[in-house]
């Protein structure tokens, strides 16, 4: 009897691109759950409507580039960018202003350079960073958190019409309702010679980073730590970036607490956990040898923190991530491990 | 001390032991013919040593081993010589190979046999009984095990000789059987390796998930010295240098042995056969083989080697409906065969029948997103991803800075990849291109020396030519000794004219 042959393994794992991915989606719920409870309905619409620019976008390219298109549509990948840039986006940001920054994302970021994993820069951050420098006052125009149980939140409805005809409902003031992050303010107020405790006082600051960020800290916390553990991750990034803005943030306010925020809010403000977990640990584009995803990770983090205190912008997330980036081939070409049997040291 | 030492990565696999380790070995029907590869092992081929039409017996060698690493083919069975020819064995490639093929007589009769008193006997001439027996090992390399017998020039004195009983791969359980049944028999022969190699310990290596096999060795090693020792149940315990680190902490250099390290390895069936030859004169005929997987009745045979896979298919209940692939060694690295009209060999240690069940589904592959799994599961500590890169590339000076040639193609990192690529065989293929270049290298640089020595060949033809004319124009005064004064006279007022030292010199040098 005759056999076809094919060379070994013949038994395979049961994983898939498309299991990765989803993971990761998985993992951000808990953390979009609360940005959804404090920020209102704005999060849920950006998401739906950037996850299907994103498949739109992903199809057209493929088939435009002569690539099949069910295992790749299939593969998540294009919805876990879409998903990291609209968390990442201000919750009544305009309808025109995902599109762009998705179409950046995917077209730009990812096709244009060869597709999945041959993206040499992170796509979502690249359509995050298109859309903070083209426009800026809309990009830090971040709701005030609230929680969707209060009576002044917006409706659905109202969130809707905000975001594709643009206007705020009248029953709002203007300032009742967006308003700087807490990362934001205490930059501003730096500016002006306020000192850290006072700055922190405004309730805009919450129990440690600012009320309602810091619980979608949390949240991000609780997946990213799930896709450390289930090695959907490599835990020496998140490691790497958070320790480093760590200890570098403990030495400034360790220096002057009154010019310096404190570790704990650095790393619950903004999106430092998010960013580490979910943007850094976006395996194409970071450093792929053990030591040198934790000083991809470190980079990052250091980064992170001079553009926070010193820099232009109130946070430096993806300027950080795109900056390692550039450098992650680098990191890898002098990080090889040590192979079995070769002498250590 | 009776813990390990973990190695890097590896995998924990669906076992599928069981469905071939509950019953005994049985003893497969003697076949009508048997067609016995000349090359079974490692290195160069065995010469024939009989002719169509003779008569052999059982035991009788009919390839001699050609050079220092190469091993002895001997008749499975009685019976008349039907051709010595080249016949399809199972080799990846599919090409035939060198075989004799015996009908048998079906008497089964043996030569004389003559068991060796191995404590009496000088270590090389006992190497050399091994040798003729056509020992190698039977966990799948079939290198000769007479060269791994022999220390000089690797270390002084080894300090662990090891065992491998692990038997890491899924399906496979011929090691599991013979250990459980056959204990005392390994330990003799073991004790012969030993007196060989002298070690400072003796450990035996069996994954934890055969039990029964741990306790029947134990129980043999008893009073021996020798320690049983578990290791997890974890893929590729069973490698040499993944064992040799997990029971030794010691890792195999590079580019080099285990044995330079200090340790020497073999199979428990190696162990066996060594037996077989010195306490009863038997040369390797037969192995134990699991026949498993998408059949009727998964079994382990003692069965002679050339026979063919399909008498051993047959014997067991047939194929069941839907075999996709006939794999033979284990689903992890075993090979594809094209058919089942092959002959069992020496390294033949599992025939795996597989279904689409068993099989991975076909998938597309999608392109390497560099998470990094591969590397998480590489044994050899290698980066697989960067590997692939470059090997897909064609850069394959870059493939060997990443160590390529540490590979030992577990297929861990393509079990693992999300991508479903197929990784090993990027590897097989870059190192099937660098072999070929150095090939290809060597050949012109044989060439050139070639095309140099003609030169110099042609050269010194040149010369010596003008020297001999040179010679037959000044006779030499001994040649002309008998003639005539006067003609001597002559010759010698004639020779004076051309310096006779030049020729003198011409001579000499080429002599």
């Amino acid at each position: 009897m005759r056999f076809r042959t094919m060379t070994s393994p013949h038994v395979l794992g049961a994983t898939s691109v498309g299991l990765v991915m989803r993971r990761v989606l998985y993992a951000m719920v808990p953390g979009i759950t609360a940005l959804v409870w404090f920020f209102g309905w704005g999060v849920l619409v950006n998401l739906v409507l950037a996850t299907a620019v994103a498949l739109l976008a992903e199809a057209a390219l493929l088939a435009a580039r002569g690539k099949p298109l069910a295992p790749h549509l299939n593969d998540y990948s294009a919805v876990v960018t879409a998903w990291l840039l609209a968390v990442a986006l201000p919750p009544l940001a305009p309808w025109w202003m995902t599109v762009i920054g998705v179409l950046s994302a995917i077209v730009v970021a990812k096709h244009l350079y060869g597709g999945l994993g041959y993206n040499p820069f992170n796509p979502a951050m690249i359509g995050y960073v298109v859309l903070l420098v083209s426009f800026p006052r809309e990009m830090s125009a971040w709701l005030i958190p609230h929680g969707l149980d209060r009576p002044h939140a917006m409706t659905l409805l109202e969130t809707l019409r905000a975001i594709f005809a643009g206007g705020l409902p009248e029953r709002f003031a203007p300032d009742g309702l967006t308003g700087a992050t807490p990362l934001d303010v205490l930059r501003t107020k730096l500016g002006l010679g306020l000192g850290v405790t006072e700055i922190r006082n405004s309730p805009v600051f919450g129990m440690v980073a600012g009320s309602g960020w810091e619980w979608a800290a949390s949240g991000f916390l609780a997946g990213g730590l799930w896709l450390v553990y289930t090695r959907t991750a490599a835990w020496q990034i998140p490691a790497g970036m958070l320790g480093s803005l760590a200890v570098i943030s403990t030495i400034f306010y360790g220096i002057d607490p009154q010019r310096y925020a404190p570790p704990w809010f650095h790393l619950w403000s903004g999106a430092a956990i998010f960013g580490a977990f979910f943007i850094a640990t976006d395996p194409v584009t970071a450093s792929t040898t053990p030591r040198g995803r934790l000083i991809y990770g470190a980079g990052i983090g250091l980064l992170v923190y001079l553009i926070r205190s010193f820099g232009g912008y109130p946070d430096g997330v993806a300027f950080a991530v795109l900056l390692m980036n550039i450098a992650a081939p680098t990191i890898d070409l002098y990080t090889q491990p040590r192979v079995f049997g070769a002498r250590r040291g | 001390m009776s813990g390990w030492f973990p190695f890097h990565g590896g995998l924990k696999t669906v076992r599928h032991k069981t469905e071939s380790n509950q019953q005994p070995i049985r003893s497969a029907a003697l076949p009508k013919h048997v067609t016995v590869p000349l090359r079974q092992h490692i290195g160069a081929i065995a010469k024939p040593v009989v002719q169509v039409g003779e008569r052999v017996l059982k035991g009788q060698m009919i390839g001699q081993p050609d050079g220092y690493v190469s091993a002895a083919v001997h008749a499975p069975t009685s019976g008349v010589v039907a051709a010595v020819d080249q016949q399809a064995v199972p080799h990846p490639s599919g090409l035939p190979d060198w075989c004799v093929t015996i009908e048998s007589d079906g008497e089964d009769r043996w030569i004389e046999r003559e068991p060796v008193d191995y404590r009496r006997l000088h270590p090389s001439a006992l190497r050399n009984v091994l040798r003729s027996a056509g020992i190698v090992g039977l966990g799948g390399a079939a290198f000769p095990s007479a060269v791994k017998l022999n220390l000089s020039g690797h270390c002084e004195r080894l300090d662990t000789l090891i065992l491998n009983g692990a038997e890491c791969e899924p399906w496979i359980t011929c090691d599991d059987r013979l250990m459980r049944e056959r204990a005392a028999e390994i330990i003799a022969g073991l004790r012969v390796m030993a007196q060989l190699l002298e070690p400072r310990e003796v450990l035996i290596g069996i994954e934890d998930d055969k039990p029964e096999a741990i306790a029947a060795m134990a129980a043999a090693c008893a009073g021996s010295g020798y320690a049983v020792r578990p290791v997890p149940a974890r893929y590729p315990s069973g490698s040499v240098k993944q064992l040799v680190k997990l029971l030794t902490g010691k890792e195999t250099p590079v580019d080099g042995l285990p044995v330079d390290a200090g340790v020497q390895c073999f199979n428990v069936a190696t162990a066996y056969t060594v037996h077989r030859a010195i306490d009863r004169g038997e040369p390797v005929l037969s192995r134990i083989v699991t026949v498993t997987g998408h059949i009727r009745q998964p079994q382990n045979l003692e069965v002679l080697l050339g026979t063919s896979v399909a008498e051993l298919i047959a014997q067991s209940g047939g194929y069941r409906d839907g075999v996709r692939r006939l794999i033979m060694g284990g689903p992890l690295m075993g090979f594809a065969l094209h058919d089942d009209r092959v002959p069992v060999t020496k390294a033949t240690n599992c025939i795996l029948a597989a279904s689409a069940a068993e099989l991975a589904p076909e998938q597309p592959v999608m392109p390497c997103i560099r998470c990094g799994a591969c590397a998480d599961a590489c044994p050899a500590e290698l980066l697989p991803q960067q590997l692939y890169w470059h090997a897909r590339a064609k850069e394959f000076d870059k493939a060997q800075d990443y160590h390529l040639f540490s590979c030992i193609e577990c297929g861990c990192c393509s079990y693992v990849c999300p991508s479903r690529i197929p990784l090993v065989q990027y590897y097989r293929y870059a190192k099937n291109e660098i072999w070929a270049l150095e090939k290809e290298k060597e050949k012109a640089e044989l060439a050139r020396q070639r095309h140099q020595a003609r030169l110099e060949r042609l050269e010194r033809e040149k010369r010596e030519r003008e020297a001999k004319l040179r010679q037959k124009a000044p006779p030499r005064p001994a040649a002309t000794a008998e003639k005539s004064p006067i003609e001597d006279a002559v010759a010698r007022a004639k020779a004076s004219a051309p310096p006779p030292e030049t020729a003198v010199v011409t001579d000499s040098r080429d002599s």
